[in-house]
């Protein structure tokens, strides 16, 4: 099992000024502290969204990579995703989920399933072309700069350790001024 | 319950519709299927590559991707019916009031009664509709015959202007 803060930065090692990432709750707040930027994609209004956001932003610009950093409890939100992702198949649109088995940000408690479900194959079901998996750190670490350069709709779930308190400022991630930078940064480039 | 004589009869023709909707520079449809839709707009823009078809396995799903598609500079129409849209009323409230983007809406009202205003419908289901959207602070058009198509290019116009959301409420099966 892995830390989620680890393999945020080794993926940031790999992200370009060009990417635009859509980080989720505690995935979020430890993203943007590792690599703030105004391609950080963070308003997505309703829990489960993200990759439907992402999906989108592939769809009207397919000259950039979507990088959607998903959580447990919110792809169980909105499964039918990882099917209508499958079928428009976008090549630039890598889809990560962060698996914990808990619903971090609320309270801690468990995703239902937690010791059955399987992202990966619920993935690969879906029609996902290309799924990997991930608990061994260095194995992420070594394997991560190829993956992101597999053609997309790429799905890769991180088993990752819960971890401890976090502050969460929620304006950091819905304030008017993060849509904003975001849409000033998209327009320019 | 008041039946508009002016429409009661009156027809709508898909094909109008449609032209309006390419007329709005929508570049893609996501949608759900909806009975009063069906035949008259989603099948045949099915058969056509512009606007190009997403089908998403639930409405609120269409609301994000209508998002992100709207930061990119593309047009969207999300064609649902009204019973999705209520499903999705919690995503329609965070990413389309909230945030202030024009996620314009095309939503079937399922078995309305033809001329009847979906205010004085006997169906439950159609008549809180209009009440739940003024609630959300929503504007919408009710589109019922022929002569309601020209309400369909300003709106979609007025919502990516003034980036809000807006639904057009399809009163009737287009023919």
């Amino acid at each position: 099992m892995m830390r989620r803060d680890d393999c945020l930065k080794a993926l940031a090692r790999h992200v370009t000024d060009a990417d635009i990432v859509l980080p989720v709750y505690s995935t979020a707040f430890d993203w943007i502290d590792i690599r703030p930027h105004p391609l950080n994609y963070l308003s997505h209004g309703a829990m489960g969204l993200a990759s439907s956001h992402g999906l989108g932003l592939a769809l009207g610009r397919p000259d950039k990579r979507i990088i959607v950093l998903d959580g447990d409890g919110s792809l169980l939100m909105n499964l039918g995703t990882l099917v209508t992702i499958s079928e428009v198949a976008p090549p630039n649109l890598y889809h990560f989920v962060f698996e914990n088995g808990t619903y971090e940000a609320n309270g801690g408690h468990p995703i239902p399933g937690r010791t059955n479900v399987d992202f990966a194959g619920f993935a690969r079901s879906a029609g996902y072309p290309t799924v990997h998996e991930f608990s061994d750190l260095k194995i992420f670490e070594q394997q991560i700069g190829a993956v992101l350069a597999e053609p997309g709709p790429v799905f890769v779930d991180l088993k990752i350790v819960a971890s401890g308190p976090q502050e969460r400022d929620y304006g950091r991630l819905h304030g008017p001024q993060v849509r904003k930078a975001f849409r000033e940064a998209l327009t320019a480039g | 319950m008041q039946v508009s004589a002016s429409v009661e009869g009156a027809a709508l023709l898909g094909g109008s519709v449609i032209r309006e909707i390419k007329a709005s520079g929508i570049d893609y449809v996501v949608s759900v299927p909806d009975i009063t839709t069906s035949e008259g707009l989603l099948r045949p823009l099915a058969q056509e590559s512009k606007p190009r078809l997403i089908r998403v396995c639930k409405e609120d799903e269409g609301v994000g991707i209508c998002a992100g598609l709207a930061y990119t500079g593309k047009r969207a129409l999300l064609l649902i019916q009204q019973t999705g849209m209520l499903d999705s009323i919690n995503a329609i409230r965070g990413v389309a009031v909230e945030y202030g983007l024009p996620i314009c809406m095309m939503v079937g009202l399922l078995e309305k009664e033809p001329g009847v205003p979906p205010r004085q419908s006997k169906r439950y289901g159609v008549r809180i509709v209009e009440p739940i959207l003024d609630a959300m602070g929503i504007p919408y058009h009710e589109i019922e015959a022929d002569a309601d198509l020209g309400k369909i290019r300003p709106a979609i116009d007025d919502a990516y202007a003034g980036s809000h959301p807006v639904v057009l409420l399809m009163g009737r099966r287009p023919a």
